[in-house]
C-alpha cells in the first residue's frame, strides 16, 4: 500500500471544501437511523412501552374514569398519549447525545471538517422522523381502541402538526440535557423530568382536581397547551375550564414551543460550543 | 509547509481549568514525517495538549501551528489535514467497519461512491476486509482500535494525534496497533503520540518530550534521554535475601551512591560509571563478603528509570481523566 492511492487533502494546493451543514446533518440523520436499523431493539421498547400505556388506561384506568360532559373516556385518552409519547422521547435523544460525547464521537466529528451544528441538527432530524413513525403507531393503536378524529381533514393534519412541533421542542430541551448532564445521571435526570412533565399536566386528569397552585401549574404546562389544542381540532372532549391558560390553548401549543426552542436551541449550541473551553 | 518547517509547533501554550493548570507553558516542536512521543505522569497535560492541537480545545494563552495553520484561528483548515484517535474507540457498536467508515468518509466530503472505495482501501490496509460487514461489537480489542486508526485516516492526514493508542489492549493487538502506526509514517505521516508505556514511546517515537507540571521538562530521542540519566547501571539479585544489606553495602560502595533495593525480587540496583571495572571489583567484592549471587546484569537505564529520575515519579497506569 503507497500514499499514492490516499486522497491528497494535506497538500497545499487544495482547497478543501466549506464545511456543508445540510450536507453533514443528513449524513449524521443517515447514520441514527443506521443504528436503529441495526439495532432496533431500544426503539421497539419504546413504541411497546407507549402501546402499554395506551392500553392500560383505555381498558384498565378507563372504567374508573369519568370524562365531563360523559364523553368517551379514549376519545378523551388519545390526544394525551399522542402528546405524552413525545415527551417520552426527549430521553431517547438525551441517552444518544450524551452515548456520543461518552464513546468520544463527539471530539472526533470535532476535530473533523463537519459543520459544527451538524451533529445537533442531524440528532434532531432523526428524532423527529422517529416521532412520526411513533405517531403513525399510535394513530393505529387509538383507531384499535376506538378513537376517532372528528374534524376536517385540516384539523386533523393540524392536530398532528402540533404534536410534532411539540417534539421538536422537546428535542433540544433533550439535547441540552444530553450535553449537559454525564451518563447515567443523564438518564436520571430526564426520567425523573418526563413523568411529572407528563402528568402534571391536563393530558390524564383534570387540572381542576389538584391542588390550586398545582392545578395552575398543570394548566400552564406546555404538554396541556398542545393537548387542549388538538382536542378541539380532533373534535374529542376535554375538560373545559375558564382559565387564560385554558381558553387559549391553541395559541399557547403555539407560542410553547417557540418559545423552549427559543430557548433551548440557542443553549444547546452554546454548551457545544463551549466544549472547546 | 510551516513555520520553520515544522507539522507541529508549539509555543507557550497555557490552559487552566479553575484554578488547577493543566498546561503551563508549554513548546513543542515536532518535523513533518517524526513520531512524538508525549510522556507524562498522570496530569501531566498530554490529553489537554492534544486536545488543543487538535483543535477540540482552547488555550488561555499561546499559540500552535499544525500543518501550517494556527489551531485557534483557523481550526476549519486544521481539520482538514489531522486524524484524532482518542483514547477510547469513537465508532459506532452497532454499525459495520465498512458503515463506520462510509459514514466518516461522507463527513469528510468523499462523494459516496469514493467514501466506499476509501472504506474499502482503509479495511484492506488495517487488516479488517474480512470483518468490514461485521459490526464493530464482535470486534477485538486490537480490532477496534485499528478500525479507530482508519477512520482517523480517511483524509490521510498530514498530521495524525495518537492519545494512548493501545491502553487496554493485549501484546498482539498493541503489535498490530504499532504496525499499522509505522505504516502511516512511512507514508509520510507526523504522529503525536501520548502513551504511559514507556517501551511503546521507546519502539515508536523518533524524539520524546516528557511532560510534567503542564511543561516540557526533557526533550530528545530516546537514546538522549537515557544517556542524560549517565552511565549504566547494575542489577544484581541474591539467593539469600538476607544478604541483601550486604550486597547494597558494597553495590554502594562499588558505585559510590545509594543503591535502590527491592526486597521482593531479591534486587539492588544502582548506577555506576566504569561499566567493566565496576561490575569485576564489584562481584569480588561479593565473594569476598560470602554473598551468594543469583544473578548480575550490566545494562543501560530503561526509559522508566530516566522518567522515574526527571519527574520524580513512577509512571502510572491509570491516566488522567480527559478534560
Amino acid at each position: 500500500m503507497t500514499s499514492t492511492t490516499l486522497p491528497d487533502t494535506a497538500s497545499p494546493h487544495v482547497t478543501p471544501g466549506r464545511p456543508a451543514l445540510l450536507a453533514d446533518s443528513v449524513t449524521l440523520t443517515r447514520r441514527s437511523l443506521a443504528h436503529w436499523r441495526r439495532d432496533p431493539g431500544p426503539l421497539v421498547a419504546a413504541l411497546g412501552f407507549d402501546i402499554v400505556m395506551v392500553l392500560m388506561f383505555a381498558y384498565l384506568f378507563g372504567g374508573a374514569l369519568r370524562v365531563p360532559g360523559g364523553g368517551d373516556y379514549r376519545e378523551f385518552l388519545m390526544p394525551g398519549m399522542f402528546a405524552m409519547t413525545m415527551v417520552f422521547g426527549i430521553s431517547l435523544t438525551t441517552l444518544a447525545v450524551s452515548a456520543d460525547l461518552d464513546r468520544g464521537v463527539t471530539d472526533r466529528l470535532r476535530s473533523m471538517p463537519v459543520s459544527p451544528l451538524a451533529p445537533l441538527v442531524g440528532r434532531a432530524a432523526a428524532d423527529l422522523l422517529f416521532a412520526v413513525l411513533t405517531l403513525a403507531v399510535m394513530l393505529l393503536v387509538g383507531l384499535a381502541v376506538g378513537w376517532r378524529a372528528h374534524g376536517g381533514v385540516g384539523d386533523t393534519v393540524a392536530a398532528f402538526g402540533l404534536i410534532l412541533l411539540l417534539r421538536f421542542a422537546l428535542v433540544w430541551v433533550g439535547v441540552f440535557l444530553g450535553l449537559v448532564l454525564k451518563g447515567q445521571q443523564a438518564v436520571a435526570g430526564v426520567q425523573t423530568l418526563e413523568f411529572p412533565l407528563g402528568f402534571l399536566s391536563s393530558a390524564f386528569v383534570a387540572p381542576a382536581t389538584m391542588p390550586g397552585w398545582l392545578g395552575a401549574v398543570a394548566e400552564w404546562n406546555p404538554l396541556s397547551a398542545t393537548v387542549g389544542a388538538t382536542r378541539e381540532l380532533f373534535g374529542n372532549p376535554g375538560w373545559g375550564g375558564d382559565s387564560w391558560a385554558v381558553q387559549h390553548a391553541p395559541a399557547l401549543a403555539l407560542i410553547w414551543p417557540v418559545v423552549l426552542v427559543a430557548v433551548f436551541l440557542p443553549l444547546s449550541v452554546r454548551r457545544y460550543r463551549a466544549l472547546g473551553r | 509547509m510551516t513555520a520553520g518547517g515544522y507539522a507541529i509547533a508549539a509555543e507557550g501554550l497555557r490552559k487552566r481549568y479553575g484554578d488547577t493548570p493543566a498546561l503551563d507553558g508549554f513548546d513543542l516542536r515536532v518535523r513533518p514525517g517524526r513520531v512524538c512521543g508525549l510522556l507524562g505522569p498522570n496530569g501531566a497535560g498530554k490529553t489537554t495538549a492534544v486536545r488543543i492541537l487538535s483543535t477540540l480545545l482552547r488555550p488561555d494563552a499561546g499559540r500552535a501551528e499544525v500543518a501550517g495553520f494556527d489551531v485557534a484561528r483557523r481550526p476549519d483548515q486544521v481539520r482538514h489535514r489531522i486524524g484524532l484517535v482518542g483514547q477510547r474507540a469513537a465508532v459506532d457498536e452497532v454499525l459495520s467497519g465498512h458503515e463506520n467508515l462510509v459514514i466518516f468518509g461522507r463527513l469528510c466530503h468523499l462523494g459516496a461512491k469514493r467514501a466506499r472505495q476509501r472504506a474499502d482501501e482503509l479495511l484492506d490496509r488495517f487488516g479488517l476486509a474480512d470483518a468490514g460487514g461485521r459490526p464493530v461489537k464482535a470486534y477485538s480489542g486490537g480490532m477496534r482500535r485499528r478500525l479507530d486508526l482508519a477512520a482517523g485516516m480517511i483524509l490521510a492526514p498530514a498530521v495524525l494525534f495518537l492519545d494512548e493508542p493501545t491502553t487496554g489492549l493485549d501484546p498482539r493487538s498493541r503489535n498490530e496497533v504499532w504496525e499499522a502506526v509505522r505504516e502511516l509514517v512511512r507514508a509520510g505521516t507526523t504522529v503525536l503520540l501520548t502513551t504511559q508505556y514507556l517501551d511503546e514511546a521507546d519502539r515508536l517515537a523518533d524524539r520524546i518530550s516528557v511532560l510534567d507540571g503542564g511543561r516540557v521538562i526533557a526533550e530528545g530521542t530516546p537514546d538522549d534521554l537515557k544517556a542524560r540519566l549517565g552511565g549504566d547501571r547494575i542489577d544484581l539479585v541474591v539467593r539469600d535475601a538476607a544478604d541483601l544489606a550486604a550486597a547494597g553495602a558494597q553495590l554502594g560502595r562499588v558505585a559510590g551512591g545509594e543503591p535502590e533495593v527491592d526486597p521482593d525480587r531479591r534486587l539492588v540496583s544502582a548506577r555506576v560509571e566504569h561499566r567493566a571495572g565496576a561490575l569485576t571489583e564489584l562481584l569480588r567484592a561479593l565473594d569476598a563478603a560470602g554473598v551468594a549471587v543469583e544473578d548480575v546484569a550490566l545494562r543501560r537505564p530503561t526509559l522508566d528509570e530516566v522518567f522515574l529520575h526527571l519527574t520524580g515519579r513512577r509512571t502510572e497506569t491509570a491516566e488522567e481523566v480527559p478534560a
